[in-house]
């Protein structure tokens, strides 16, 4: 028997088994999709790069060489030098580790307030659900980057802040997406058997209701990366994202604003990182949702 | 669902709400807008509070003796309980007052009626574009599923999403502008026409073609047209993708099979019926999108160096003038919220569906 087989088998022997089937059934179905894959194949390049970047090859991405500033690309530095004749390349690739810290940050905050909100207010129901909820309308209704704008503006410009700004303006999403699941499967047969048997509402809502929240959540997540890589990187662009020397493609971006005219390398290449990262991540979301969330789709 | 449809004379009746619902829906629309209004008032009066700045010491400058000090704190009301605080805030902003800006010296609401008509200008002609463009682009793309046209709209779709549109108004700056010059450049107007035609409305297209000064219009259109066409393009991506989603919802309904056996015109089928049935979440998602237009002006008035509120926002916020950067993010907030509120009552009151 393959391990081909094992994983397809209609018969499968342990709960392991039937896990990791499932799994392969979903790689396969989106291993179909041609776009999905390109998506799958950036964002790992984009990872790749950041836990690589100190180890490959690459000058100092705040090495200054006033000799050698505003180089068009070439042989010695393939993406050109900026104003302060730091390599280009270099900064893109250790720019694409800020980019991945804040999305993974902006995530991790934004998913469990979302997840415990969300189920929360569906399995409790009744007047924690209407306040809950109401709550959740009200950041839902507000501008996202106007707020980190005020919100940045008010504490300091930087990295942490950018974050938190974004993360503030983000969960309210997630919220819904748990809330909704919660409430399908709240009188659920499962559900109701582990209740009879004594299991409090937190291990219900835990080990029940969340890992059912899961698929919708990742799908929701994925897309939702292009947005907040655009808003980190238009915070940086204003100057309220990370500060100098960090090599933020934002604020690369706004540096070379300056030597568009005679130097559009500068400007350009950092924007193209942007928009191929944000492409991956559309591509890899709408991949996934057909395969994990076929209603939505 | 397929209940309210499946006849378009049921669907008709079906969308007439009757009075007491009307009502109810209205007042649940007032209660909901209240509320969340004065929730945006709430989180800009915490980021007001937070900053590192000591509003007496800002009144007063740094030497200022302590019984200064000790009025000024108390007119300001710092000593006050937090709530109170609030309380007072909550009233001077419904009277209108957002204090006064320390970079123009003029008062904050006096500075949005300047900056805000740039703003609503780009901000309209970017949706005028994006929607007659769009929905057409999305309607031709659900009736050619798979083809080529769809396989467009959905690549036009997938690059507005994930393009950042600072950096495009930079290389369209940069293309358009500096090398093949088919544009204006930044700012609304050149210099030489600045200031030749009276402001009435504020939009400097719309008081240049009531005044017949069609130098000056021709000259504001040209400076008009890039940074407009790169936001209506955002418009485009959403308002495409999110039509053809609905079209193919419509075109699986019974209705249309009914209307195509009758052997109406395909045309007919397409751009009557069912089109018809989509108006009402159409105009929730250009009113969604029209929001975050006024709101994504930030970047591209940066960048475009064009006068409006995402401008004023930014350069008073790079001189700590924070009265003025609460003032404008309350004013597009508002308007961000209203809209937001307008369109789930649209829905509810227009689409029985949405209520079940």
């Amino acid at each position: 028997m393959t391990a081909r087989d094992w994983l397809l088998t209609d018969t499968p022997g342990s709960r392991r088994q039937a896990s990791f089937g499932h799994w392969y059934r979903n790689w396969l179905a989106f291993r179909g999709n041609p776009l999905a894959m390109v998506g799958f194949a950036i964002v790992l390049a984009l990872i790749l790069i950041a836990v690589l970047a100190p180890v490959l090859p690459l000058q100092s991405p705040t090495l200054q060489s006033l000799s050698t500033r505003l180089q068009p690309p070439g042989a010695g530095h393939w993406f050109g030098t900026d104003e302060l004749g730091r390599d280009i390349l270099s900064r893109v690739a250790w720019g694409a580790r800020i980019t991945l810290t804040i999305v993974i940050m902006v995530v991790v905050i934004v998913v469990p307030i979302g997840l415990l909100i969300g189920t929360i207010s569906g399995y409790i129901g009744g007047a924690v659900d209407v306040v809950l909820m109401r709550v959740t309308d009200i950041f839902l209704a507000f501008p996202r980057l106007i707020l980190a704008l005020a919100f940045v503006a008010a504490i300091k410009p930087g990295l942490e802040s950018a974050i938190i700004a974004i993360a503030l303006t983000s969960w309210p999403p997630y919220a819904r997406i748990a809330r909704a699941e919660t409430i399908t499967v709240r009188n659920a047969d499962f559900v109701k058997a582990a209740r009879l048997q004594g299991a409090s509402p937190f291990r219900i809502i835990w080990h029940y209701v969340v890992p059912l929240c899961t698929a919708s959540v990742i799908v929701r997540m994925t897309l939702d990366m292009a947005g907040i890589i655009l808003t980190a990187a238009g915070l940086g662009f204003l100057g309220l994202g990370a500060q100098p020397p960090t090599p933020e493609w934002g604020a690369m971006i706004s540096t070379g604003r300056d030597y568009l005219l005679d130097q559009w390398w500068v400007a350009t290449i950092p924007g193209i990182a942007i928009f191929v990262v944000s492409l991956g991540f559309n591509l890899l979301g709408d991949g996934l949702r057909d395969v994990l969330d076929p209603k939505r789709s | 669902m397929a209940g309210e449809t499946t006849a378009t004379g049921r669907a008709a009746a079906a969308w007439q709400p009757r009075g007491a619902e009307i009502a109810y829906e209205v007042f649940r629309f007032l209660g909901i807008l209240i509320l969340t209004l004065i929730g945006l008032i709430f989180i800009t009066f915490l980021i007001g509070r937070v900053v590192p700045i000591d509003p007496v010491l800002a009144v007063l400058g740094d030497r200022a003796p302590p019984e200064a000090y000790e009025r000024v704190r108390q007119e300001l009301g710092v000593d006050l309980p937090v709530y109170q605080q609030f309380w007072i805030y909550l009233m001077k902003v419904i009277r209108g007052d957002f204090g006064t800006s320390a970079m123009t010296s003029q008062p904050v609401l006096y500075d949005l009626g300047q900056f805000f008509p740039a703003t609503l200008e780009l901000a309209t002609a970017a949706t005028l574009i994006g929607v007659v463009i769009g929905i057409p682009l999305g309607v031709v793309a659900a009736t050619n599923q798979g083809r080529w046209i769809d396989h467009v709209t959905r690549v036009i779709g997938l690059v507005g999403y994930s393009i950042p549109i600072f950096w495009m108004g930079l290389v369209g700056l940069l293309v358009l502008y500096s090398w093949l010059d088919l544009v204006a450049g930044p700012g609304r107007l050149d210099i030489a026409y600045d200031g030749l035609v009276e402001p009435i409305t504020g939009l400097i297209t719309v008081d240049s073609a009531i005044s017949g000064d069609w130098d000056v219009f021709f000259n504001a259109l040209s400076h008009l047209i890039l940074p407009a066409s790169l936001l209506g393009y955002l418009t485009l991506a959403y308002v495409s993708r999110m039509t053809r989603s609905f079209m193919l919802a419509q075109l699986n309904q019974e209705y249309i099979l009914t209307a195509r056996a009758k052997g109406m015109t395909e045309r007919r089928v397409v751009w009557r019926h069912a089109l018809g049935n989509i108006v009402v979440p159409l105009i929730a998602v250009v009113a969604l999108s029209y929001a975050s237009l006024l709101e994504g002006a930030v970047l591209t008035e940066t960048v475009f160096a064009w006068p409006g509120l995402g401008l004023y926002i930014t350069r008073s916020l790079f001189n700590a003038d924070m009265n003025a950067v609460l003032g404008g993010t309350m004013l597009i907030g508002a308007i961000f919220v209203c809209l937001n509120v307008f369109c789930d009552m649209l829905y509810r009151l227009l689409d029985p569906r949405a209520r079940a």
